[in-house]
């Protein structure tokens, strides 16, 4: 059985000037757009964050199960956690769920109607990323002290 | 489900380039897209070298300047040279804008300049706003009350009343805005895009409309009105400085609103 034709398609249907058939091209859109301005740039992070901090989450599961199983898995994960490669994983968490949390409280202005004027969103943009990079920082120097 | 490539019929060559006259002192290139639908070829970029001393400050000069005096099969959109026809939107130099607003000084580098992103094309910088059109037509962007007008009269607003109308009633429908959405792009078949929101809450806030309720209705919606996920790019856009995004945030509180 064929599918019903895709009504999206109607507006690529053009003709030519002898009036033949043509299908119409799609203009580029991410080819041609500027999507590392601060809008685009943000919104898009915000969902990588989002998706990322959902599977680093899978990490704390993998922690509680060790911590469950007893002493010998336990250290397994301890081990794995305090390496270079742990280390690094744990601070890309950090940045990944600071990010997440800042963008997302700068759309809950948005959705109680705060901040759309373009010099708001540019300011709480720049607010956000620099948030981000202050909280992950003192984030990891409590941390450390706590830990060393 | 959004695709991010380009279709095969729709992937860019390149074209030809036209090289400035000998003796040019300000060249700069301009870096078109150009589709003939009389060749059957894929879209390709034609780079054009101008010389800008002999060139208007705006980019539609140089466009103009590009039909008239190099290739006459250059096609686009263009009336009032002012910004207020909203013929020129195109997507110069990564960002969509009225070619007739934007000084050609303002970009660095090469003038890339291709049509409205994600739409149908008709002809080089020609896309087809026959969908959008249609959106727009679905909000009736017209006046409706059942009251009938005061006899030899107009409808009276006071003058708060008729400044929730600012930021509106100046858009000149060029969708710059809505071509700029992420979320229309992928979902522009049922998502109304920021230029038509726009536009219905212009009805849904003016005083003398009757018909608010119903116009809230026709908007709740997946994804007519809640595809937006205030991406912004709209605001960062619009080239008559409006702001749609803050429009659409206006819907979605009155639809929280109305629950009670």
């Amino acid at each position: 059985m064929s599918h019903p034709p895709d009504p999206r398609q109607a507006a690529f249907a053009g003709r030519r000037t002898d009036g033949s058939p043509v299908q119409r091209p799609l203009s580029p859109h991410l080819q041609a757009y500027d999507m590392l301005q601060m809008t685009s740039a943000m919104s898009i992070m915000h969902r990588a964050s989002g998706i990322a901090w959902s599977l680093a989450t899978v990490l704390l599961v993998w922690w509680l199960v060790a911590l469950a199983s007893g002493p010998g898995p336990f250290a397994t994960v301890q081990w794995f956690m305090s390496s270079f490669i742990g280390l690094l994983v744990l601070f890309g968490m950090t940045v990944v769920a600071w990010f997440h949390t800042l963008a997302g409280i700068r759309h809950m202005a948005w959705d109680l109607g705060y901040g759309f004027s373009l010099p708001a969103m540019m300011r709480s943009g720049q607010a956000v990323l620099v948030g981000t990079a202050a909280l992950t920082v003192l984030t990891w120097v409590i941390a450390l002290v706590v830990w060393l | 489900m959004a695709t991010f490539t380009l279709p095969k019929n729709s992937t860019i060559g390149q074209g030809q380039i036209f090289k400035a006259e000998p003796g040019a002192k300000d060249v700069r290139a301009f870096k078109i897209y150009r589709w003939d639908p009389d060749t059957g070829d894929n879209p390709r970029t034609d780079t054009y070298e101008l010389d800008l001393a002999q060139t208007g400050p705006m980019v539609l000069d140089a466009l103009i300047k590009i039909k008239n005096e190099v290739d006459s099969t250059l096609t686009f959109r263009r009336s009032c040279r002012e910004g207020i026809c909203g013929s020129c939107a195109m997507n110069i130099d990564g960002l969509n804008t009225l070619a007739c607003l934007k000084p050609i000084e303002d970009v660095k580098g090469d003038v890339r300049i291709t049509p409205l992103p994600h739409m149908p094309v008709m002809k080089d910088l020609v896309p087809d706003l026959s969908q959008i059109y249609a959106q727009y037509r679905s909000i009736e962007p017209w006046l409706k009350a059942d009251t009938p007008a005061p006899p030899d009269e107009e409808r009276r607003q006071s003058k708060e009343e008729r400044a929730k109308l600012d930021g509106m009633w100046e858009c000149i429908l060029c969708f710059c805005c809505s071509t700029s959405c992420p979320s229309y792009w992928w979902n522009g078949d049922r998502y109304l895009g920021p230029a038509v929101l726009l536009a219905a809450y212009r009805w849904i806030a003016d005083s003398r409309d009757e018909y608010t309720g119903d116009r809230l209705d026709n908007l709740e919606d997946p994804f007519r009105l809640y595809r937006c996920h205030t991406i912004m790019n709209c605001t960062r856009a619009c080239p008559k400085g409006l702001n749609p995004a803050e429009a659409i945030g206006k819907i979605k509180t009155l639809m929280v609103e109305r629950q009670g």
